[in-house]
């Protein structure tokens, strides 16, 4: 596999239409759409739950994770963040593409870059919870169907990240 | 009808959690093979040098509602049954705006996050982790937060309805925008990608601010 070359990615318009189409099965099959900042509140609910019940019982935020008939572990949206994790690895697999590597610009340094990941995973948990879900449940969930909601936090997110990024322009060129 | 089929008890609630791993595997594999799991390439959208983000978010955007707009038309989804995230405007645009920051700092999103952890990349594995910790904290600030979490809710409200036009109109002029978009993508990556702009003024192209005249004739 190390001696592999990677594969090149997939056209982009292909790999898109083949996620919608994963996205209409979930519609047709569930009636919902996909997610992940629900699966890391989930999780996130569940520990709390774990280490302090009472206090995840009376928080209005946690309450709404543990009440599931499978509680906050086997939550719909933890399954499925299960299997992405499952089928990026897979993909990668059969691509050789699994690499261990810190993706950063030439002239950033790799603890730089972890310090910024960090921040910005930080920073993004606070947004998706007051949005009530990210580039998954919101964009592209909510996008599809038409969501106003979705289409304004979409606008939201991307104008914001184009204000910001030429001030991080350091970390990636 | 008979879908959604959880809906109208096709499917049960442990066929339910086998769908929801089937389909994440299968929405991992897309983003993976995409590239959405490499933060170098999706940092490529904010400066205009690969924007397969936007190609990849909007190819599939149409492929959905274009689906769902037919498959309720000819009668095989109950469209009501389907759950549309409710709209809660100023939470929403302001929880929209700290997420773009954090999405242009970090470089990946929460679900592509996942995919650039699982498959080797460090820093994929502390956004997760940053990710996880964000919404933890959050979370347990969550009562001073929740009078503004709460404000301007609109409840299920879609373009349709806000724009008061039929539903085919805002999907066909969904199509159109996504298809100039598309249009608009190609160009700006192949006007990136000219050797003679790079050669000469190799900061300059790569980071956009183009005062130099003869870029406008390239």
């Amino acid at each position: 596999m190390t001696s592999r070359k990677p594969r090149p990615y997939a056209n982009p318009y292909l790999a898109g239409v083949a996620l919608g189409l994963v996205l209409l099965a979930a519609f047709v099959i569930m009636g919902r759409g996909l997610g992940a900042s629900g699966a890391f509140a989930s999780t996130a609910a569940g520990v709390v739950s774990a280490v302090a019940p009472s206090r995840a019982a009376s928080s209005p935020f946690f309450a709404r994770y543990l009440g599931g008939a499978g509680g906050p572990w086997l939550d719909w949206l933890v399954i499925e963040i299960a299997g992405v994790a499952i089928g990026g690895f897979l993909s990668a697999l059969v691509a050789g593409r699994l690499r261990v590597d810190i993706e950063r610009g030439p002239r950033f340094s790799p603890r730089a870059r972890l310090v910024t990941a960090l921040a910005g995973g930080s920073v993004m948990g606070l947004g998706a919870v007051l949005a009530r879900g990210c580039t998954s449940g919101q964009a592209l969930t909510g996008g599809a169907l038409l969501s106003v909601g979705s289409w304004l936090f979409m606008l939201a997110a991307f104008t914001a990240a184009y204000l910001v990024a030429p001030l991080a322009r350091r970390a990636w060129t | 009808m008979i879908a959604p089929l959880f809906d109208y008890g096709y499917v049960g609630a442990r066929a339910a959690l086998v769908a929801a791993l089937v389909i994440g595997i299968a929405f991992g594999w897309c983003l993976e093979s995409a590239g959405m799991g490499s933060a170098r390439k999706l940092a490529g959208q904010f400066y205009l040098t690969d924007l397969t983000v936007f190609k990849v978010m909007f190819s599939a955007i149409v492929t959905a509602m274009l689906g769902l707009f037919w498959l309720g038309r000819l009668g095989v989804v109950d469209l009501s049954r389907v759950y549309v995230p409710e709209t809660f405007l100023l939470p929403q645009l302001a929880g929209g705006l700290v997420f773009g920051v954090g999405f242009a700092i970090g470089g990946l999103c929460p679900g592509t996050s996942c995919v650039a952890a699982v498959t080797g990349r460090l820093d994929g594995m502390a956004l997760v982790l940053g990710m996880w910790a964000g919404v933890l904290v959050t979370g347990l600030a969550f009562p001073i937060l929740q009078p503004f979490f709460d404000r301007t809710a609109r409840g299920s409200l879609t373009l349709p309805q806000l724009f008061q036009l039929p539903y085919g109109v805002i999907v066909f002029s969904v199509v159109a925008i996504a298809l100039a978009g598309f249009r608009a993508a190609e160009w700006i990556e192949r006007r990136r990608r000219q050797p003679s702009l790079t050669a000469r003024e190799p900061d300059d192209a790569a980071l956009g601010v183009a005062p130099a005249p003869e870029r406008m004739q390239a």
